[in-house]
């Protein structure tokens, strides 16, 4: 057998990269309670926040048009949060010890989970997105608003991965990321997703309305059905490439600092 | 080939204030198995961690395979492949999508990828299983599939730590048929147990760490008459062994301990006289007390 064993090479940074995608890929498709939960979930929402809240919350009934973006934000969250679980496991798991003492970027076993979780919400989005139009959901945008809400979730989405994967780099446990994770999902019910921050008591409104979300949100609501935009798409793409960088450099420091330490 | 696969010169690591190495030397002769005892907490599994790059160390050198662990990281890592505690496969994926992963990661094209791995089910008998998800897969057929994942390519230097902790005795025989194989191909396997027995049928030498510290090596034989000639096992009347007492194995230490004995003992106790086990070995080189005034 030894000499059939092929010597060791170094395989390429795009190979490596490319090994992780198409590994964490075939877990999304494995994880099938998780899958069908990503794209479930957000739908049950829709259809709740649109026929059972919506009437009580806006008598207008138009609230289908106020509240998909705040689904699609919902939705882009609670699927990226399951990244946290997916690097927890492996953190926490010997795979871990076994690519990090291979001759290869190891950290790439990260970015397979990221690029996963960007394929499986874009995916889950388009789903949302669907079931809004079958039940009333009518955007206002033209193709350009339509790819510039398009382009705020995806930045959204990557940005939430990329936290959510630090937070499972340094969770202790994969149920500690998803309790973690958990707290971050709070988030889009405190912002003007479901209900106008200005309906909010004023204290409560001064964090709604300075928290990431809601510039997001904003952001989506106005490319889609016209609503004024004013500064909100500056506002959203700061927080989010401000969040995406330090959540980028986090999941580095730790992945490296946990090298040896499961 | 080189002498040895493994120098380590006054290793030393500490976390926080806890000394886990405190000036740890060893050697490895290339192409032997190298066996590390130790209680839980020795240090068996960070000694493992350094010498596989995982974990850097303060101080000492570390050379594997002819590469300083810090200095030559790749180098190391080109050499040796680990097989941690528990099994580092991947559980969502089929045995043989977790050899051509590993296959692709340590630069295999795509076909040479399929043809190693469908090499390795053969040889590791998973040929079988080879679609199946390592889920469904037992402690043993894991265990060998860990081993074929660590075999993809040439590795001169093999760490395996506790290789057979939780398997039952058959898996635990083929997984040393298959430690012994490699080692007559010319590799070096480093491994930690628990299973004194493990390293008794193993291991060319052994290792006795205790404290951060290797506190003896040798063969097996060397170790066990290190301990003295013989040793005296009492057993009471239900042949539960009461007590063990290491002698120098001479007429008149074996006579005079018993004579001592058989005033406190009662008259049934059962007496056989054997040679010493790696269990004594062991016990005597990490217990600190009354056991070590019977080392010679």
């Amino acid at each position: 057998m030894n000499t059939s064993q092929p010597t060791i090479k170094s395989a390429s940074l795009w190979v490596t990269n490319s090994v992780f995608i198409g590994r964490s890929l075939r877990h999304s498709i494995r994880n099938t309670e998780a899958l069908i939960m990503a794209i479930m979930l957000p739908v049950m929402l829709m259809l709740l926040f649109t026929f059972v809240f919506g009437g009580a919350i806006d008598t207008s009934g138009n609230y289908v048009n106020y509240v998909v973006p705040g689904i699609i934000l919902l939705c882009a969250g609670f699927g990226s949060s399951s990244t946290g679980v997916d690097v927890s496991n492996d953190m926490t798991n010997g795979i871990i010890e076994r690519f990090r003492t291979m001759p290869i970027q190891a950290i790439s076993v990260i970015t397979g989970h990221v690029v996963a979780s960007l394929v499986r919400n874009l995916l889950a989005t388009g789903v949302v997105i669907a079931v809004a139009l079958l039940v009333g959901f009518r955007p206002s945008a033209n193709v350009l608003e339509w790819l510039g809400a398009l382009g705020v979730i995806f930045l959204f989405i990557l940005t939430f991965t990329w936290l959510f994967a630090a937070i499972g780099i340094v969770a202790g446990s994969p149920s500690a990321a998803s309790g973690y994770g958990f707290i971050l999902l709070f988030l889009p019910y405190l912002s003007s997703a479901f209900v106008p921050t200005d309906t909010m008591p004023s204290w409560l409104q001064g964090i709604a309305d300075h928290q990431p979300i809601t510039p997001v949100i904003e952001t989506i609501r106005g490319l889609l059905t016209g609503t004024p935009l004013q500064q909100q798409g500056w506002i959203a793409i700061c927080w989010c490439v401000g969040i995406l960088l330090i959540a980028f450099l986090w999941s580095i420091l730790a992945f490296r600092k946990r090298a040896g330490r499961r | 080939m080189r002498k040895y696969a493994i120098e380590v010169k006054g290793l030393r690591k500490t976390f926080g204030s806890q000394t886990v190495l405190n000036g740890l030397d060893l050697t490895v002769p290339a192409g032997t198995i190298y066996a590390l005892l130790g209680p839980n907490g020795a240090g068996k599994t960070t000694l493992i961690n350094i010498l596989s790059t995982l974990v850097a160390p303060d101080e000492g050198s570390v050379r594997v395979a002819g590469y300083d662990v810090e200095k030559e990281k790749d180098g190391v890592k080109r050499s040796i492949s680990l097989t941690g505690q528990f099994a580092a496969v991947d559980d969502i994926l089929t045995a043989e999508e977790n050899l051509r992963m590993i296959c692709r990661l340590s630069g295999l094209s795509k076909e040479q990828s399929q043809v190693r791995s469908q090499q390795l089910l053969q040889q590791f008998d998973l040929t079988a299983s080879a679609r199946k998800r390592v889920k469904t897969f037992s402690g043993g057929m894991r265990r060998r599939l860990d081993l074929a994942i660590s075999l993809v390519t040439s590795r001169s230097v093999v760490f395996l730590d506790e290789p057979t902790t939780g398997l039952d005795t058959i898996s635990r025989r083929a997984l040393w048929d298959i430690i012994l194989g490699l080692r007559d191909q010319g590799i070096t396997i480093f491994l930690t147990t628990q299973y004194l027995e493990e390293a008794d049928q193993l291991a060319d030498t052994i290792a006795v760490i205790n404290d951060g510290r290797v506190v003896a090596s040798g063969t097996p034989a060397e170790l066990k008459s290190r301990i003295g000639g013989e040793v005296i096992e009492l057993s009471d009347s239900k042949d539960q062994v009461i007590r063990t007492i290491p002698t120098y194995g001479n007429i008149h230490d074996v006579s005079r301990t018993l004579q001592e004995l058989s005033h406190t003992l009662p008259k049934d106790t059962q007496v056989s006289i054997r040679k010493p086990s790696m269990d004594d070995v062991f016990l005597a080189l990490t217990t600190k007390q009354e056991m070590k005034g019977a080392i010679s």
